[in-house]
């Protein structure tokens, strides 16, 4: 939500740095008078993951390769930490970026350990640096260094392949990361994980990272920024998860996204952001049953929860079970049984609504303490607002660049952009 | 040729039966076979001449476990000749083949390579070292005696058989490279090796194994070729040959030729024994 918060354009020392800048960078491929990327501009700031995703063959690869000049740009510039690299040396600076591909490409001929030191023997480590290196890449990527430093990449699975291949990448302690659908090969159960492994570490190495995926929800999960990427690479969107979930620019990125994003947007909310229900009926159980039916009575809800005597909330009940003055409070009405943490996202916290017996969940605290009533009419808001708040920005942004062309400026190329400009 | 493995034309073939192939093979063979006898035998009677060809196939068992000629023969190695000539003939085939194979695998993986790199002379370079190969190999030997700087001697066969080992190891050096996995290669490259340092550390060592596979056929080509190399003055196993069929059919003659023929044989085993010895030792574990 943070994000939410920072003005559109603000002023560029606000910003984090920016590790790599491209500046109209374009390929044309030779005998072909149409660009393959047309005119690119595009800030990666510095520890942030930007996910480059859109449909196959709208370039994103290629503009991933520009970077690190795998394939060379036919127009342009490439700033990378402030320096232009678009004429050094392209091996020099390749050593310097990390680049992780579908196929990983491991060195069949070589050992798990060779493999990872092959960009630190490039850059001239020593042995014994080389050597430490190598295990404590091997043990942040999750692989026991004594099991697999001698073993060949034949005798490894697909997902300790890819372990392999971003250590590898990690080798030379590269500033920026490209990762060419990294996880695209892998199945869903292992992929999963390794996203996860991966964002956990990102948490720690603070990587400036490019990512290219065709996979929206990968995108979503990954993505500290997602650039939507149309034709030629063109940027038809270019924005926080939440916010491309929340208000999609064109049908371009809608469709893109595709059905239940709405839902999926759920999944950046959590629970502790929001403003409980407050009017629900919550009675202990020793409650005499009168003031019990008085306060449900009172309320326009239909259920009215229990708690017991550490205010932990364990019944739903109605008009007619508390008219059943034979059964106990604590045994009368539904169980409770959807209950959700406040660090849960709300996607979490709507599973557990459909769930639960009263269609609604229970906010609680680590010790199990009721903190509140979280209802559907709650979750519309949040969806509501975050729409709002997306479309404001737009159109804040709107204005501005209005504001910007009046005044003859050319727009800021890292626009948080909108549609075709 | 049929050892240069994983020709990309080859390998369909492997897959389904080629009845085509087999049929016209066979028909060939037949075809040949009645041309030959045809020829060979008296008055153009074709059934004469098969009868004649079977009584010579009926008496070659007799021949083949005749123990005199054993005895024979192994007086003549062990007593007559001495076994310290036939070592040093067969040390002269050897350099004669190790001078040749230096040769041609220096040439040919450069030329590999080269042709790899730029699709362009594949073709024509393939094509050049293919019509080498069908030179006739005693041919071959002639032209160059007929050059002065060449003459007689070894040096006309070392680059004889050098040319006739280029093609086996170039192709398989092409091949090699052209299997290695492109993801290997990108890979190479985003991590920021240079071009030759890609080819030597990553290419060469992923093809190695083929290129080896056109190496071990190209010698065992060569030392088959080599003992052509005394009609043109040059040294080896292949004078004991060459004398034996001077001399036929005096005594001696025909243990001079197995004497020639065995030992070649020997060398050709010995070479494909350390073949499979290099291979294990220099193929990474990981690509076995």
């Amino acid at each position: 939500m943070t994000d939410l918060a920072t003005p559109p354009n603000s002023s560029a020392s606000a910003e984090p740095k920016a590790m790599i800048q491209l500046q109209g960078v374009g390929k044309t491929y030779p005998g072909s008078t149409v660009p393959a990327v047309a005119d690119l501009d595009l800030h990666i700031a510095e520890g942030e993951i930007l996910v480059l995703v859109g449909p196959s063959g709208c370039g994103k690869s290629t503009t991933l390769r520009l970077i690190n000049r795998m394939i060379e740009p036919t127009s342009g510039r490439i700033i990378f930490d402030g320096e232009d690299v678009t004429t050094v040396n392209p091996d020099e600076l390749r050593r310097r970026i990390g680049y992780v591909i579908q196929q990983i490409g491991l060195f069949p001929h070589q050992t798990i350990a060779q493999n990872i030191a092959t960009v630190p023997k490039l850059l001239g480590w020593d042995k014994k640096r080389i050597a430490a290196r190598v295990d404590e890449l091997l043990e942040v990527t999750g692989l026991d260094p004594n099991l697999f430093r001698d073993r060949y990449p034949k005798e490894l699975s697909g997902g300790q392949a890819q372990r392999v291949g971003v250590a590898r990448a990690l080798g030379g302690d590269p500033e920026v990361l490209l990762m060419d659908e990294p996880f695209g090969a892998i199945d869903p159960i292992t992929r999963d994980r390794l996203q996860n492994e991966f964002l956990r570490l990102q948490g720690e190495l603070k990587k400036t990272i490019v990512f290219v995926t065709h996979d929206i929800d990968e995108a979503i999960k990954m993505g500290d920024r997602i650039a939507i990427l149309g034709e030629q690479s063109v940027i038809r969107q270019f924005d926080t998860p939440e916010r491309i979930l929340a208000y999609p620019v064109d049908d371009f990125v809608s469709d893109f996204i595709g059905a239940g994003s709405t839902l999926k947007g759920l999944n950046f909310e959590r629970v502790r952001d929001l403003k409980l229900a407050e009017d629900w009926p919550i009675i202990s159980v020793d409650t005499d049953r009168a003031d019990a039916l008085r306060l449900y009575d009172a309320s326009p809800e239909k259920w009215m929860l229990v708690l017991d005597a550490e205010q932990r909330p364990i019944r739903w009940v109605n008009k007619h079970h508390l008219a059943d003055v034979d059964t106990p409070l604590d045994r009368a009405g539904a169980e409770v049984n959807a209950t959700v943490l406040p660090n849960a996202t709300l996607h979490d916290a709507l599973e557990e609504m459909l769930l639960s017996n009263a269609g609604q969940a229970v906010v609680v605290d680590d010790k199990g303490r009721c903190q509140g009533i979280l209802d559907i009419e709650r979750l519309a808001d949040v969806l509501k607002r975050l729409r709002g708040q997306a479309k404001k920005h737009y159109e804040e942004l709107a204005i501005q660049e209005a504001a910007d062309l009046a005044n003859g400026s050319t727009p800021p190329s890292n626009t948080e952009t909108g549609a075709g400009h | 040729m049929s050892d240069v493995v994983k020709a990309p034309v080859d390998a369909g073939l492997g897959r389904r039966i080629p009845f085509k192939v087999i049929a016209s093979g066979v028909l060939a063979a037949v075809v040949l076979w009645w041309l030959f006898i045809a020829d060979t035998a008296a008055d153009n009677d074709v059934f004469e001449g098969l009868r004649v060809m079977w009584d010579g196939i009926l008496e070659l068992p007799a021949l083949v476990i005749n123990p005199d000629a054993y005895q024979s023969w192994w007086n003549w190695m062990s007593q007559a000749e001495g076994w310290s000539p036939i070592i040093e003939r067969s040390i002269e085939t050897t350099q004669l083949v190790v001078m040749a194979m230096t040769f041609a695998i220096a040439i040919s993986i450069v030329l590999g390579v080269i042709v790899h790199r730029v699709a362009a002379l594949r073709g024509p370079v393939i094509g050049v070292a293919s019509i080498m190969l069908t030179i006739p190999s005693l041919a071959l030997f002639a032209i160059f005696i007929s050059i002065p700087a060449i003459g007689v001697g070894d040096r006309g066969p070392i680059i004889a058989l050098t040319m006739y080992s280029i093609l086996p190891i170039l192709r398989n050096t092409v091949t090699g490279l052209e299997e290695v996995d492109r993801a290997v290669i990108e890979s190479a490259k985003g991590m920021g090796l240079n071009s030759s340092q890609r080819l030597l550390r990553v290419e060469l060592p992923l093809a190695w194994p083929i290129i080896l596979t056109g190496i071990r056929v190209a010698t065992l080509l060569v030392i088959g070729i080599s003992a052509i190399a005394p009609l043109v003055g040059g040294t080896g196993l292949g004078r004991y040959i060459n004398n034996g069929l001077q001399r036929f059919p005096d005594v001696t003659s025909v243990e001079r030729m197995w004497t020639g023929v065995f030992f070649t044989i020997l060398l050709a085993l010995i070479a494909d024994l350390f073949f499979t010895l290099v291979r294990r030792l220099t193929t990474s574990k990981g690509l076995r």
